[in-house]
C-alpha cells in the first residue's frame, strides 16, 4: 500500500494547490534561464546569419552591436585589396524608435550591400527579398507590420515587401533590412529646417574662403547632403565584413589587416566573446543571481509545506510507529511525497512555461541542458526539503497517540 | 450493528495454560533527585493465552505506565518483561527489535480509535498485515474478512471519519487483531461509547481472547462490563493488587 498516495488522495484539494504554487516558481527560475538564453541568442544570433569571417570596425572599438562604430566607406576597396580576401562589404547598423499607427516602434535597421546582397539569405515567411535599391524594406514579424504595409522613415516611405521569423538584433528588438543607402538616409535623417540652416551656414562660410573664390563652382557641392560630401561627411559605415577565399589564412589576414592604425579587427567567434562577455554577461550575473535565490526560495517553501504535511499526519506516523511500522516506511512516504510534489511541479513549470513564454516580449530560450539542469536541482531541494519533516517523523515517539 | 455480529466466541474458558504475558516487579522512575516520582513499582502479574484482564485504578495510579511498558513503547526502569515465554525487556533494555516484536505480537487498542485518517477502514485494518510482510492482495482479503465479523463488513471502503465512535472502535479491534497477536492491550477503550457499545466492545475482547488465544489486559473505569474479565486487577500509587479472580488466580 502506498501511503505517500493515500495521504495526497485525502489531501487532494490542497496538494494540487501547492503543486500548482511550487510549479509556478520553478517556471520562474526555468523562465530565467530561458530568459539568459534568449539574451544570449538574440545577441549571437544576427552575427552568425551575416556570416561574415571577418568584422572590421573603429579603432579600438568592440564593434556595432557593443559601441558606437564608424569606418569610412574607402574601408570595403582597402579590404578587399588585402591578399586571401574573397569579398568585403558595408554593413551598417543602428536602432531608431519612432512612432507607427500611434505607437511606438522600436527597431534596429540593417543595411544590405546592394545590389551583392538582397536578402536572400534572411528566413522570409512571407514575401519575397528587395529587387530595388530604394524604398523596400523586410521586416521582422516581432515587429508586427504586415506585407503591403508602408511605413513612413525620415522624408521618405518604405513598403514592406518581406517578413520574416527570429530576427532580432542584439538588444532584443525585431529587424529591419533595407538597402545600405536607405538604411544611411534613415540613420542620417535631418529635419528640412536644420538643412536649409547647414546649408546657409556653409554659405556662408564659403563666401569668406579662398578657395571658393577661387573655384565658385564648389558652391554647387556645398547643397549637397552631408554624407555625400566625403570631405565633410563622418564615416558612415558601421563596419566592414570581409569573407575570405577558401584555404587562406584567417589569422594571417586577420593580423595584416589589425595591423592598420585606424581600425580594430575581430573573427566572428570574438564578436560574439565581446557580446557575450560585454553586453550578456551582467545579465548573466544577475539573472544567475535571481536564479540562486528562487531555487533557495522553492527549496524553503518546498520544505515548509513537507514540513506541513508531516506535522498534519504526525499522528498518524505516531500510530503507524505504534504498531509496527519500520522507519524505512514512514521515511519512504515523507520522501515519495516531496519527490511527488517537486515532479509534479516540474512537470507544472514545463507546461505552463512552454505555453506562456512564446507570449513574452523577448526571447525566452529552454534548452534541453538547462532543463535538465532544473530537473537534478528540482530533485535535490525535493530531497533535501523533506528532511525537516523526515527529522520531525523520526523524532516522534508512538506513546504520543496515547497522549493525544 | 447488532450484538450478534460482534461476537467471535467459542469458547468459554482460555484455550491454553501457557502464558501469555508475564511481568516481573516493573518499576518505572520519572526524573531524579527532587523531582523523581515513582509511576509503578513492583508491578508484576501475569496472563495466561486466552485470558481476558481488567485493570482499574484512579487516574495517576500508573495503570497507562504498566500498559505502555508491555507494550514495548515506554520501557521500565528495572523489572523484566516476558511475552509468549520470550525475555523482552529486562530493565530498560530491549532484547529483541521492539518495533517488529510489537509489529508481529502486540495488538493495540485506546479510547480514541486511533485510526488513521487518511485509509480508510479497509486500509487502516491492511496496513498492519501489509507491514507484517502479507501481500497487498492477501492483507485486503483478510482485512474484509475481519471487518465483516466485527459487523462492519458494510463500511469497508468507508473513511474512517465517516463511521460512528463504536464502528472506528471495532476497525480498531480488527487491525489489533490483524496479525493474530498473542498480547492485547486496550487502554480504556468504551470510555468514548455508550453502555451498550461499550459492552460489546468488552465482549469482542473476550471473544478474541477466547478465539484466539490472546492474553488481553484491558485498562478501564466502566465498572459496568467487569463481569466480561476473567481477572481483575487493581492499581494504586504504582502498585498492582488482585481484585477478583473468576476463572483462574493470578
Amino acid at each position: 500500500m502506498n501511503l505517500a498516495f493515500k495521504d495526497i488522495r485525502k489531501n487532494l484539494g490542497r496538494f494540487v494547490i501547492t503543486t500548482i504554487g511550487i510549479g509556478m516558481l520553478l517556471m520562474i527560475v526555468m523562465g530565467m534561464a530561458g530568459i539568459y538564453r534568449g539574451l544570449l541568442e538574440d545577441a549571437t544570433f544576427l552575427i552568425n546569419k551575416i556570416g561574415a569571417d571577418l568584422w572590421i570596425v573603429q579603432q579600438d572599438t568592440r564593434g556595432p552591436f557593443a559601441e558606437l562604430s564608424r569606418v569610412p566607406t574607402s574601408l570595403v576597396y582597402r579590404a578587399q585589396t588585402v591578399p586571401g580576401v574573397e569579398s568585403a562589404r558595408e554593413f551598417v547598423f543602428h536602432t531608431i524608435q519612432r512612432e507607427h499607427r500611434g505607437a511606438l516602434l522600436r527597431m534596429s535597421i540593417l543595411g544590405l550591400s546592394w545590389p551583392e546582397d538582397k536578402g536572400d539569405w534572411l528566413p522570409l515567411i512571407a514575401g519575397r527579398p528587395l529587387r530595388q535599391n530604394h524604398f523596400e524594406m523586410i521586416a521582422d514579424k516581432s515587429l508586427g507590420l504586415e506585407l503591403g504595409e508602408t511605413l513612413p522613415l525620415g522624408k521618405d516611405e518604405y513598403t514592406i515587401v518581406g517578413i520574416t521569423s527570429g530576427m532580432v538584433g542584439t538588444g532584443g528588438d525585431g529587424m529591419a533590412f533595407t538597402t545600405l543607402l536607405d538604411s544611411q538616409a534613415i540613420q542620417f535623417d535631418s529635419p528640412s529646417e536644420a538643412i536649409r540652416l547647414e546649408r546657409a551656414a556653409r554659405d556662408n562660410r564659403g563666401q569668406g574662403s579662398a578657395v571658393f573664390l577661387q573655384q565658385p563652382q564648389l558652391t554647387e557641392q556645398l547643397a549637397l547632403p552631408a554624407s555625400q560630401l566625403p570631405a565633410i561627411a563622418k564615416p558612415s559605415l558601421s563596419a566592414v565584413l570581409v569573407t575570405i577565399k577558401p584555404g587562406a589564412d584567417l589569422e594571417g589576414i586577420e593580423a595584416l589587416i589589425g595591423s592598420w592604425q585606424d581600425v580594430s579587427v575581430y573573427t566572428t567567434a570574438g564578436q560574439e566573446d565581446l557580446l557575450v562577455q560585454g553586453i550578456v554577461d551582467k545579465a548573466r550575473k544577475q539573472l544567475f543571481m535571481f536564479r540562486v535565490l528562487l531555487t533557495l526560495i522553492a527549496a524553503i517553501i518546498m520544505a515548509l509545506i513537507i514540513y506541513t504535511l508531516t506535522l498534519d499526519k504526525i499522528y498518524a506516523i505516531a500510530l503507524l510507529k505504534l504498531i509496527g511500522a519500520p522507519n524505512r516506511v514512514i521515511l519512504g512516504m515523507i520522501l515519495q511525497q516531496a519527490l511527488l510534489l517537486g515532479g509534479l511541479g516540474y512537470a507544472v513549470a514545463y507546461t505552463a512555461g512552454t505555453q506562456l513564454f512564446p507570449k513574452f516580449p523577448r526571447r525566452v530560450v529552454l534548452t534541453n541542458e538547462d532543463l535538465i539542469q532544473l530537473a537534478i536541482i528540482v530533485f535535490v531541494i525535493s530531497i533535501l526539503s523533506s528532511l525537516m519533516g523526515i527529522w520531525k517523523a523520526l523524532k516522534v515517539e508512538p506513546n504520543e497517540v496515547l497522549m493525544s | 450493528m447488532n450484538n450478534t455480529s460482534a461476537k467471535l466466541i467459542v469458547n468459554d474458558e482460555p484455550t491454553s495454560s501457557e502464558l501469555a504475558i508475564e511481568t516481573r516487579e516493573l518499576r518505572k522512575v520519572y526524573g531524579e533527585g527532587n523531582t523523581e516520582v515513582i509511576a509503578m513499582q513492583d508491578a508484576s502479574l501475569s496472563v495466561q493465552q486466552g485470558e481476558v484482564v481488567a485493570l482499574l485504578g484512579p487516574s495517576g495510579s500508573g495503570k497507562s505506565t504498566f500498559l505502555t511498558a508491555i507494550g514495548l513503547i515506554n520501557p521500565p526502569t528495572s523489572g523484566q518483561i516476558w511475552i509468549g515465554g520470550k525475555l523482552v525487556m529486562d530493565g530498560p533494555e530491549a532484547q529483541t527489535d521492539v518495533r517488529a516484536f510489537r509489529r508481529k505480537h502486540i495488538g493495540f487498542v485506546f479510547q480514541k480509535s486511533n485510526l488513521i485518517d487518511f485509509l480508510n477502514a479497509r486500509e487502516n485494518v491492511q496496513i498492519a498485515m501489509e507491514l507484517n510482510g502479507l501481500s497487498h492482495r492477501a492483507a485486503g482479503k483478510r482485512a474484509e474478512e475481519l471487518l465483516e465479523s466485527l459487523g462492519v463488513g458494510d463500511r469497508a471502503n468507508h473513511e474512517v471519519s465517516m463511521l460512528s465512535g463504536g464502528q472506528q472502535q471495532r476497525v480498531a479491534v480488527a487491525r489489533a487483531l490483524a496479525n493474530h497477536p498473542s498480547v492485547l492491550l486496550a487502554d480504556e477503550p468504551t470510555a468514548a461509547l455508550d453502555s451498550f457499545r461499550g459492552r460489546q466492545v468488552m465482549e469482542l475482547f473476550r471473544d478474541v481472547a477466547r478465539q484466539h488465544g490472546a492474553g488481553v489486559i484491558v485498562v478501564t473505569h466502566d465498572h459496568r462490563t467487569l463481569d466480561v474479565f476473567d481477572t481483575i486487577y487493581e492499581m494504586e500509587d504504582g502498585i498492582i493488587r488482585v481484585s477478583k479472580s473468576v476463572h483462574r488466580s493470578s
